[in-house]
Parts: structure tokens; sequence; C-alpha cells
């Protein structure tokens, strides 16, 4: 008796991980992502090299010595010395901060213009589904990179502008896809339910589209991280962002080209930074995707 | 077949449209004064009139706008305000350069690419299956202009096994007739320039190449990995057909679609990575042609470069739907 009254009582107990919130299953299916979870680890440690920048690098970023020009790596110099004379090492800390802010802000920007278009062509339809649909197949009949060279052709070379450029050619990716979430969502039944009680568009939209389409959008802005961070170091690299003496790793590589023979590590270590952090943004966008989107996989 | 074509065909001209209105706006949406930032601060009032005068900035923009659109047509793409010719003209010998560059780049990827793939799916889960698909990771994250430069550093000045920059010798110059220097050199008989030309070749081509490969060899190895579950392909591998006759003859034309839609859109890329290598290995393409337009601000170029690149990045596009109706008839009936 007293051991059925036992298995009752263990029975009627609630295990955790049948009520863990789909956020900690989520993350606990991230976690089991060996190429992931190092994805996170990659990341994690560029934004604290960023924002600990002042802190680690050992000089300043534009400090010139030009006794010191072109040094190999050395104690000193962990990674040597460019042709003014500043040390490498410190100008990739500092670099890790342009590449991370222009790759959050410009995702972020093609994230929320991307998803207003998309909601109000999805949402609205007809002539405003049109205009907007016609203008993104348009946009995306452009290599990307060239369609950043135009906007920043048109704006002038900056990093700010490269920025904007970058967030452009972004939208129609992230537009397309709430777009086609919203049409499947617009269909289920519970939002024919909240219509018919009389709910107003702005209110479905916001308590009941919106949500529903937010894991692809968190997916797509982590892959896309890491286009923007190659796509600022390019235009970096062709004089079209960055502009001296900013430590834009793509730009420490243009100004350095000339030294290819001479000095290879003013090359080196820019790019397998910028290789690094993207390797990072695309291995965390690549497991995120795994554990909340599996349809997306393809 | 052919009603499809045409649709398809048709489909495209609201999009060229789109195109030129973009590559119009190029020049227009420029803050301020464009002629002004072009010729730069120090510029005279008179030049500033002249170049106005000669872009016909002076009209309205939809006139602009009707004109360039009927220059268009007559494949008139305007004129080079650096060299001062007719930039129809000029392009070609660039273009010829492009395409020579991206098809070899475009070769190599599908080559290694698909066969990578099919071999991490036939041997899924084993140490080759690790290595190209961390790899493919790697590549995938790779700014090409980096690789062209370790090329660089690697294969030309440590081992000296190729040469750094361009397209030819420069003491044995080739002589142009397609400016595909690979087919050019074959027809004049000269087996020696054509081994120049392909050394020429090779960095740049593997640096373009390297993203696309990537690419393909994920989406090879992961469409490939679903057609081998099927039931027809148990059958053929229990009947004893060897992996050559199963991939190659059942599993691969069924795997095929979405590979091949990732190599239309890769080829797109390759034409804006292209960008970026030539101007690392002084490859006289249309890339190259674009970046010194860029730093001297000559527009006109600008303007029919990018859209020179984007039409042929949509015809490639078209090319990639008309295959896969091709391959797989279903498709033409249900749109």
């Amino acid at each position: 008796m007293a051991e059925l009254a036992k298995n009752a009582a263990e029975m009627s107990k609630v295990h955790p991980e049948d009520t863990a919130s789909p956020l900690k299953e989520a993350w606990r299916a991230f976690c089991k992502n060996r190429l992931a979870l190092a994805g996170l680890g990659i990341v994690i440690f560029f934004i604290i090299i960023a924002i600990l920048a002042p802190v680690i690098a050992p000089y300043s970023f534009k400090e010139q010595e030009l006794t010191k020009r072109l040094l190999a790596p050395s104690s000193e110099h962990w990674f040597g010395t460019d042709d003014f004379g500043r040390d490498i090492f410190s100008r990739i800390v500092y670099g890790a901060r342009i590449s991370l802010w222009v790759g959050f802000f410009a995702v972020l920007g093609s994230a929320v213009l991307g998803t207003i278009l998309g909601v109000i062509a999805g949402y609205y339809g007809r002539w405003l589904d049109t205009v907007i649909s016609r203008t993104f197949d348009i946009m995306l009949a452009f290599p990307s990179i060239l369609l950043a060279i135009a906007v920043v052709a048109i704006l002038g070379p900056s990093l700010q502008n490269a920025l904007i450029a970058i967030a452009i050619i972004n939208i129609p990716n992230f537009g397309r896809l709430v777009r086609s979430k919203v049409l499947s969502v617009k269909q289920e039944e519970y939002i024919m339910a909240a219509r018919a009680v009389g709910m107003k568009d702005s209110r479905i939209l916001i308590h009941h589209i919106l949500p529903n389409s937010m894991t692809p959008i968190i997916v797509q802005s982590t892959l896309a991280i890491a286009t923007a961070i190659i796509e600022a170091a390019a235009l970096g690299f062709l004089g079209l962002g960055a502009q001296a003496p900013s430590p834009e790793w793509g730009k420490m590589l243009a100004d350095s080209k000339q030294y290819l023979v001479q000095a290879p590590w003013t090359l080196f270590f820019p790019g397998l930074a910028i290789m690094l952090t993207v390797l990072g943004f695309n291995l965390m966008g690549d497991g995120l995707r795994d554990v909340l989107d599996p349809k997306m996989k393809q | 077949m052919l009603t499809y074509t045409a649709r398809r065909l048709l489909s495209l001209i609201p999009v060229l449209f789109g195109m030129t209105l973009v590559v119009f706006a190029i020049i227009h949406a420029i803050p301020g004064d464009p002629a002004q930032v072009i010729l730069g601060q120090r510029a005279t009032k008179e030049a500033i009139e002249t170049l106005t005068r000669e872009l016909g900035l002076d009209r309205p923009w939809y006139i602009q706008y009707f004109d360039y659109i009927k220059s268009l047509f007559t494949g008139d793409l305007g004129t080079s305000l650096r060299t001062r010719g007719p930039i129809n003209q000029e392009i070609w010998p660039y273009l010829a350069a492009t395409l020579e560059l991206t098809g070899a780049a475009m070769f190599i990827a599908v080559l290694i690419g698909v066969n990578a793939g099919i071999i991490s799916a036939w041997y899924s889960n084993s140490w080759f299956d690790y290595t190209a698909m961390i790899l493919a990771l790697i590549g995938v994250s790779m700014p090409i202009f980096w690789l062209g430069l370790m090329e660089q550093w690697a294969f030309s000045i440590q081992l000296g096994w190729l040469p750094t920059t361009g397209r030819e010798d420069v003491r044995d110059p080739i002589t142009a007739i397609t400016n595909l220097y690979l087919v050019d050199t074959l027809i004049q008989g000269r087996p020696d320039q054509f081994i120049t030309a392909l050394k020429h070749l090779i960095l740049p081509s593997v640096a373009l190449a390297t993203i696309p490969m990537a690419i393909i060899a994920r989406m090879t190895r992961s469409t490939m990995l679903e057609v081998m579950k099927a039931d027809y392909i148990r059958t053929a591998r229990a009947k004893g057909l060897g992996m050559f006759w199963v991939v190659y003859k059942h599993s691969l034309k069924n795997a095929i679609i979405p590979v091949l839609t990732v190599i239309g859109l890769q080829t797109g890329l390759l034409l804006g990575g292209a960008i970026l290598t030539e101007t690392i290995f002084g490859w006289p393409g249309i890339g190259r042609y674009l970046y010194d337009a860029i730093g001297y601000r000559d527009y006109p170029v600008i303007q029919s470069g990018i859209l020179i690149i984007a039409a042929i990045f949509v015809f490639i596009n078209l090319i990639v739907d008309l295959l896969y109706a091709l391959v797989d008839p279903r498709i033409k009936y249900n749109q």
C-alpha cells in the first residue's frame, strides 16, 4: 500500500524537463551541437575583445612610430607592425569594434526595414505587395556587392555609408522571408478567429503575426551578420568603406597590399580576424537554424 | 517548353526595366551637383557647366531617362569620361577576361564541389566527410580578397610556381582574337602561350571558386543524403551496383535541382566576387574596369559596368530556370 502511494506521488511529480520553456529546450539542443557552441564561443570572444579593446590593446591603434616600420612579429609586437610602425595586434583589437558594430547595425537596419516591408506586402497584399515584391526582385537581380558599390558611389565612400549600403542590400532577404511567413500565418485559423472577434489589424500584426515570424528572422540575422562583416571588409578593401587611419580589417589589408613580399604578417592577421569572426557567426547561425527552424534547412 | 521559355522571358522585362532605373539613378541620386562631385572641389565653373551639358544633366530627368533607354536599345553605353572612348567598344576585352575567369572558377567549383559532396554523402560521418565539411565551412567564411593575397604569398612568392598578377607574359603578348586567351592561343597554335595563360588563370580562379565550391559541396551532400535514403537507391545498392552507377546514374539526377539553383545563384555572386579577385590579381576584367572607374569617378563606366554584370546575372538565372524544366519536366506544368 505504502509502495503504491509512493509510486503515485512519484508519478504526480512534475518532471522539470517536461515543462521546460521552449527557449530552454532550444538552448539545450543548441548546446548539444558542438560546432554551434564553438561558433558562439568565437563570437563571444570577439565581443569581449571589442568591448575591452582599450584594456587589451598594448598600443594605440593610430600611434605611428616610423623607426619601427614593418617589424616582424615579436614578444613586443605580437603581430608585428605596419608601414607606419603601428602595432598590428592593437589595430586588430580595435578593428573588432568596427566590424561587429557595422555587422550588427547594418543587419538591425535591414531586419527592421525588411520586416516592416515584408509585413505590409504579406498582410495587405494587392498593389502594395506587387510594388514591394517587384522592388525586391530588382534589388536581388544585382549581385549584392555590386549594389553596395552602387549605393556607395552615390553617397560617397565612408564607413557610415558602407553600413547604409550593406543595410539596404540586405533588406530584400528579410522582406521576402517575412512576407512568406506572414502569408502562411495569415491563413491560420486563430488569425481568422482574431479577425472575426473584431481585433484591429495592428493588434493582430503585433500580437500574433510578428511573434510567429520571429524565429526565421533571428536565424537569418545571425547569418546576415556574417555576410555583412565580409561585405564591409570588401568595401573597405576597395577603398569604399572605412577611411584611414581607421583600423577596419578590410582597409588594413588594402593598405598593406604592397608589402606582401616584405612583410606578409601585415596581411596575414587582419584577414584571419575577418575569417574567424565570420566563421563564428556562420557556425552559430547554422546551429540556431537547426534548433529553431529545422524546416529552413535547404 | 517553348511557352515556358516565352513566359520566363516576358517576366524578365520588368526586372530589366527596373535595373535600368537603378543604374540611371546612380548619377542622379548623388547629393548636390553630380558634375561638381565628379570633377572635385577645385573644378572651374566652365568645366562643371561643360560636363553638365555633356552628361545631359541640364535637362529634365524623365527626358534624360528616355534618352538613356533609347541609347541602350541601340547598344550605346555612353562615353567614358576618362578615356573618352565609347564604352560599348572598350568593354569587350574586359568582359571576355571576366568570362574566362568566372568560367574557370565555376568549372573548378562545380567539379570539386559536386564530387566532394557526393563522396561526403556516400561515406557520411567518415573522416573524409568531416574534413570536407569543415573545409567547406571555412571556405564559406573566407574573405576571398584575403585568400587571393595568401595564395600569391604561398604559390608565387614562396614557391615561385605561378605568376602573381596579370593574364599573360608581358614579354610575349598574346594576340587577341576572341579575348578569351585560352581559346586564342589554341587557335593560333601556340601551346607555350596556352600554358602561360593557364598558369596565370589558376590562382585567381581558385580564389574565386572557393566560396561557391564550399556551398555547392554542402548542398550536394545534403541533397544526396536525402536521395540516397529512397527505396530505389536501396534496391540499386542491393542489386550490387557499385558506387559509380548508383550515384551517377540513379541519384545525381534527382539530387541535382537544388544544386542547380545554388550554381545559378553562385555564378551571380562570382561576378560580384570578380571585382575583388581582379583587383588583387591585376586581372584586366570588368571588375577591374569598374574599380578603376570608381577611382576616377567615371560615372558612365560605373553605370554601364554595373548594368552589364547585373544583366548577365539575370540571364544566367534564366538559363538555370530553363535547365530545371529540362531536368525535371514537372516544373513547367506546375507554373
